[in-house]
């Protein structure tokens, strides 16, 4: 099953699989990454399965049960595009700007489990990126934008928004930024809340040390 | 002739959104372009009290998208300044009276008329902000030196960036500067650090203000209030001129040193 982050929402993939075993892998998934997929728009690409109303309703009231709405239906199946219609379900992802979907093409040098998302742009107010894998940041993170990733978040500019590193339970996980003045850090289990005060800003590493996420300047 | 359409908005309420179109109309329509205000605050109409032009509405923005009025029914022509005209909002009704592609056509329409087409944007990220922007060609973020306006206005300019009609540009309205010496206020360069687009106006508090808009007589009409002369200069950079900034502060000239930041920076 292969799960990644959009702009519409998380895309699962269960393309060329059997649907009564994929739909209980991603129910499961779900349980279990509870952290990841809490609040989450879900567009499901079922492939060839022909879907009816029945199938897709308790898919859908089972994923709303775990605060996850599916908002998009893709398939090759016109029955099953039909059903997701006749459920108000979209049954292509909405972009209405027309643009490319990034998409993430693994090279051969990629470390197995490494995956990344770059976003080059100032994440403002109210934009919220869930990813699983690292994310990377080439700008701001003003107040009010969230980042949740299963991995590592780095900020090559100002980060004063919210960050989740290690969402699904990495300790290891950190969080770095060229001015870390979060209005809240998270980095697995643990919270902490950025000291009030005014400081030269200077690149920090935030991890987890003992029982508490610790800021500390970056040591080149 | 193509006119330019610009709105005005600021996700918050309270900022001075309707002051700013205000002004600004009254101020390019001093410098003898032709300008209409459209009120898109369907239902929550105050454009037409500000602009003292309350008593002569006959028709109203929704009739003449929903075509029981022409178009030029619907403008009132201000008895002050021959050029400027405006089509106030509907009263009774609520946003829904208008879509984004009604007011895309009555914009199109207006275009061929006028030189500037100014949109006072209702409060808010929903229906009525949606109207007010897409038609737009150029899109004015109002916010005050305060963090939730400061807030809103990012939230907003993102919003504005994600429909294609950016970047925006920032109007800083009621800037104390004897405040933001003692440092209670958020500084003018504190807001346009955080927010990153360029900087058109700074627009002073001024109790001149709340007098002119009781007795339904813009600021701008008068050279004298600071609050005026700020307005004037924003609708001279809104046509392209190169507008020295005003010094708001009278021994400090912080705004001087800002001015030369943002003209050196591009």
């Amino acid at each position: 099953m292969e799960i990644k982050g959009t702009k519409d929402g998380i895309l699962v993939n269960l393309e060329g699989q059997d649907w009564l075993e994929a739909k209980d892998e991603l129910i499961s998934q779900i349980t279990t990454r509870q952290e990841f997929f809490q609040g989450a728009q879900m567009i499901l690409d079922v492939g060839a399965n022909v879907l009816r109303a029945k199938d897709l309703g308790e898919l859908r009231d089972v994923l709303s049960a775990q605060d996850v709405a599916l908002t998009a239906i893709l398939s090759h199946s016109i029955v099953t595009q039909e059903t997701a219609q006749l459920l108000g379900l979209k049954s292509e992802p909405a972009n209405p700007q027309g643009r490319p979907e990034r998409k993430l093409k693994p090279l051969d040098t990629v470390l197995p489990g490494e995956a990344a998302v770059m976003i080059h742009r100032t994440m403002r107010s109210g934009f919220k990126v869930a990813y699983q894998g690292h994310v990377v940041v080439l700008g701001d993170v003003n107040p009010g934008a969230e980042i949740v990733a299963s991995g590592s978040v780095v900020v090559w500019g100002r980060l004063l928004g919210t960050v989740h590193a290690g969402a699904e339970g990495d300790e290891t996980a950190v969080i770095c930024a060229l001015d870390l003045s979060p209005l809240q850090l998270r980095i697995a289990s643990k919270v902490a809340i950025a000291p009030k005060g005014d400081k030269d800003p200077q690149p920090e590493v935030a991890s987890i040390n003992g029982d508490q996420i610790v800021a500390e300047a970056w040591q080149g | 002739m193509s006119g330019k359409v610009v709105t005005i908005t600021s996700g918050k309420g309270g900022v001075g959104k309707t002051t700013t179109t205000a002004n600004l109309g009254v101020a390019l329509a001093s410098l003898g372009d032709k300008v209409v205000c459209i009120d898109s605050d369907i239902g929550l109409r105050n454009l037409d009290v500000v602009l003292g032009l309350e008593n002569r509405i006959v028709y109203d923005l929704v009739d003449a998208v929903e075509g029981r009025c022409r178009v030029s029914q619907a403008m009132i022509r201000d008895k002050r300044i021959e050029t400027l005209y405006l089509i106030p909002a509907a009263q009774t009704r609520d946003k829904n009276a208008v879509s984004p592609s009604d007011m895309i056509k009555l914009c199109n329409t207006l275009r061929e008329e006028m030189d500037w087409i100014l949109i006072d944007s209702p409060a808010g990220i929903e229906r009525g902000f949606r109207n007010a922007i897409a038609p737009a060609d150029e899109v004015l973020v109002v916010t005050n030196p305060e963090i939730s306006a400061v807030r809103d206005a990012d939230r907003i300019i993102g919003l504005v960036e994600a429909e294609e009609r950016g970047p925006a540009k920032l109007v800083i309205n009621r800037l104390k500067s004897s405040m933001v010496k003692r440092g209670d206020m958020l500084s003018a360069e504190d807001v346009v650090e955080l927010l990153a687009i360029p900087l058109i106006g700074i627009v002073p508090e001024d109790e001149n203000v709340i007098v002119s808009t009781n007795q339904g007589q813009p600021v701008a009409l008068e050279a004298k209030s600071l609050a005026g002369r700020s307005f004037n200069n924003i609708a001279k950079r809104l046509k392209g001129e190169d507008v020295p900034w005003l010094d708001l502060n009278e021994k400090d000239g912080i705004f001087n040193r800002l001015g030369r930041i943002i003209s050196g920076g591009g």
